[in-house]
């Protein structure tokens, strides 16, 4: 399976790093890391540029991270429009890598600020799709 | 001294919806970039035609507007980086010049966002995004700004009040730009008080999508001189990318490939941040004019609102910036912008603007972002 089923809307399928989905139906959000020179990517590479070496690693990104920034989206693209408000959030992780994705329902705004924990968690979307989320903690 | 220059520069009506083909909007720009010039269509070149794909149906657009324009057989193509690609356009169109291939150049851009409603530009900006990473979350243009924007108030203490006080600049000077949209002076409490499209972004705080076209004229030093009595020379060019998405990005508090494009064109121009007269900056959103006079000099970090809370952002103030509106009045048809901003700065350093009008003005700078801080680029005029 590729990304077919990944978020809201999908826009292609294929990747070499479509394993990253097999993993997330098991409960893990995966990076790569690059076995000769140890670059870590996330959104994941099944190549890395540094050393042009295609010997990556998945490792989990399991540490806890922190929210740089967000915003509510009130006003959903096509496609989109039935999912708003949704609030987008950039954090960053320990493991050097930063993941954009919607914050959990059950985080509601009064209680957001900047800096705050998170953890990124899949999530199991309507229809069979699914994509990771932030959590409080 | 530089040895390539302005000799013509021209912009359609922006307007919601223009009620006519891509090849007759670009006519209107390329008419008025010619104006007062004794040359015709025989003495361009070559043309560089600037827009984003994918608003209207037409596909390769360049040949379709040389054709109309009857530039054939002389060499016409493509270029693309969305919000900025008629400034990317310019870059390419200085390169031809400056490698001796040819004299003068012409930069079309042009956008019809009219054909598709608001939510499909808006999915279609989105994919502008990482479309197997970011773009299923939902992500658009407002929204990437909009996290730009609450990280700057978080470490700055900049408020909703500061980002409304840049559209209240700008509205003032719309109504006087005849190109313009939207004509209308607006209140600071109806800018607070409209939409609230992605916190803290307002439907006021962002520009409008709009049908529009620009045309810009360069030739070689000697050939501007003798074809036109007022070239404006390029002094400065710089252009730098930042990641596609959103989770590559170092800071949320500035765009870097603004900065560092502003670091280049500076450099290449010999100017400083403090010798530029009038400016014309990416405000797509308000956040984002205050982002820029940080970005470029203006101010330091996270004192950018000072600039606009003392008003010397507005025409008699320090740094005059966007005194045409910006995309904010305009309208922001997104291949037509960049060359729509050069018209500005170039009838500015002539002394022939009908808005306001900068006393003096002799340097000017662009200022044009694609997409949410993906591309910058930065130009320098003088006269
Ligand atoms: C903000 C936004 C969502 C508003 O949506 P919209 O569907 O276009 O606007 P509406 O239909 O709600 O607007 C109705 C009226 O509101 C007013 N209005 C809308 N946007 C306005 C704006 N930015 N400024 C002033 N008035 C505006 C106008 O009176 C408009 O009527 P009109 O169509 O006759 O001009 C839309 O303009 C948008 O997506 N803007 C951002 C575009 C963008 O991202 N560009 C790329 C930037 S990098």
């Amino acid at each position: 399976m590729g990304f077919e089923n990944f978020g809201t809307v999908s826009f292609t399928a294929e990747a070499k790093v479509a394993d990253f989905i097999t993993q997330l139906e098991a409960g893990k959000v995966m990076a790569t890391r690059c076995r000769k020179c140890g670059g870590s990517y996330f959104p994941p590479k099944a190549d890395c540029p540094k050393c042009l070496s295609s010997d990556v690693e998945w490792f989990e990104v399991k540490s806890q991270g922190k929210l740089a920034s967000y915003t509510v989206v009130n006003y959903g693209p096509s496609g989109f429009e039935n999912d708003a408000p949704y609030i987008l959030a950039l954090a960053k992780f320990d493991e050097g890598i930063q993941i954009l994705a919607r914050l959990s329902r059950d985080i509601e705004e009064k209680d957001i600020t900047i800096g705050m924990n998170l953890t990124v968690s899949p999530v199991k979307l309507p229809e069979g799709r699914i994509a990771y989320e932030f959590i409080k903690g | 001294m530089e040895d390539v220059a302005v000799i013509g520069a021209g912009q359609s009506v922006f307007s919601r919806s223009c009620g006519e083909s891509i090849r007759e909007l670009c006519f209107e720009a390329y008419k008025e970039a010619l104006e007062g010039l004794d040359i015709t269509g025989n003495d361009i070149d070559a043309s560089v035609v600037c827009s984003a794909p994918e608003y209207d149906k037409q596909r390769s657009p360049s040949g379709l507007i040389s054709e109309y324009l009857e530039l054939t057989p002389k060499p016409t193509f493509y270029v693309e980086t969305v919000c900025s690609s008629s400034s990317t356009g310019l870059r390419v169109a200085w390169s031809l010049i400056k490698a001796g291939l040819h004299k003068t150049v012409a930069v079309i851009g042009f956008q019809k966002m009219s054909e598709l409603s608001s939510r499909d530009a808006a999915e279609r900006m989105g994919r502008g995004g990482d479309i197997i990473w970011e773009s299923p979350f939902g992500i658009t243009m407002p929204a990437g700004y909009a996290m730009y924007a609450r990280a700057h108030m978080a470490r700055y203490g900049t408020t909703e009040e500061h980002l409304a006080k840049v559209r209240v600049k700008n509205s003032h000077y719309g109504v006087d730009n005849p190109k313009a949209n939207y004509r209308k002076e607006l209140s600071l409490e109806a800018i607070l008080n409209s939409e609230m499209i992605t916190s803290p972004l307002k439907k006021f705080d962002c520009c409008a999508n709009a049908d529009g076209s620009s045309c810009v004229i360069l030739a070689r030093g000697d050939v501007a001189k003798s074809i036109s009595k007022t070239p404006i020379w390029v002094a400065g060019l710089g252009a730098a990318t930042d990641t596609m998405t959103m989770a590559g990005r170092e800071s949320l508090t500035g765009l870097r490939c603004a900065q560092e494009a502003a670091r280049q064109a500076y450099k290449m121009a010999g100017v400083k941040p403090q010798d530029i007269d009038v400016a014309e900056v990416h405000d797509c959103f308000t956040v984002s004019e205050l982002l820029a006079y940080e970005d470029l000099g203006f101010a330091k970090p996270g004192e950018g609102v000072g600039l606009i809370e003392n008003k010397e952002t507005y025409a008699d103030g320090k740094i005059p910036v966007n005194v045409d509106g910006g995309l904010l009045s305009k309208g922001h048809p997104i291949g037509a912008t960049g060359g729509s901003q050069i018209r500005t700065i170039v009838r500015q350093l002539r002394g022939e603007a009908t808005e306001a009008q900068v006393k003096d003005a002799e340097i000017g700078l662009v200022h044009n972002i694609g997409g949410v801080g993906q591309y910058g680029n930065v130009t320098i005029l003088r006269r």
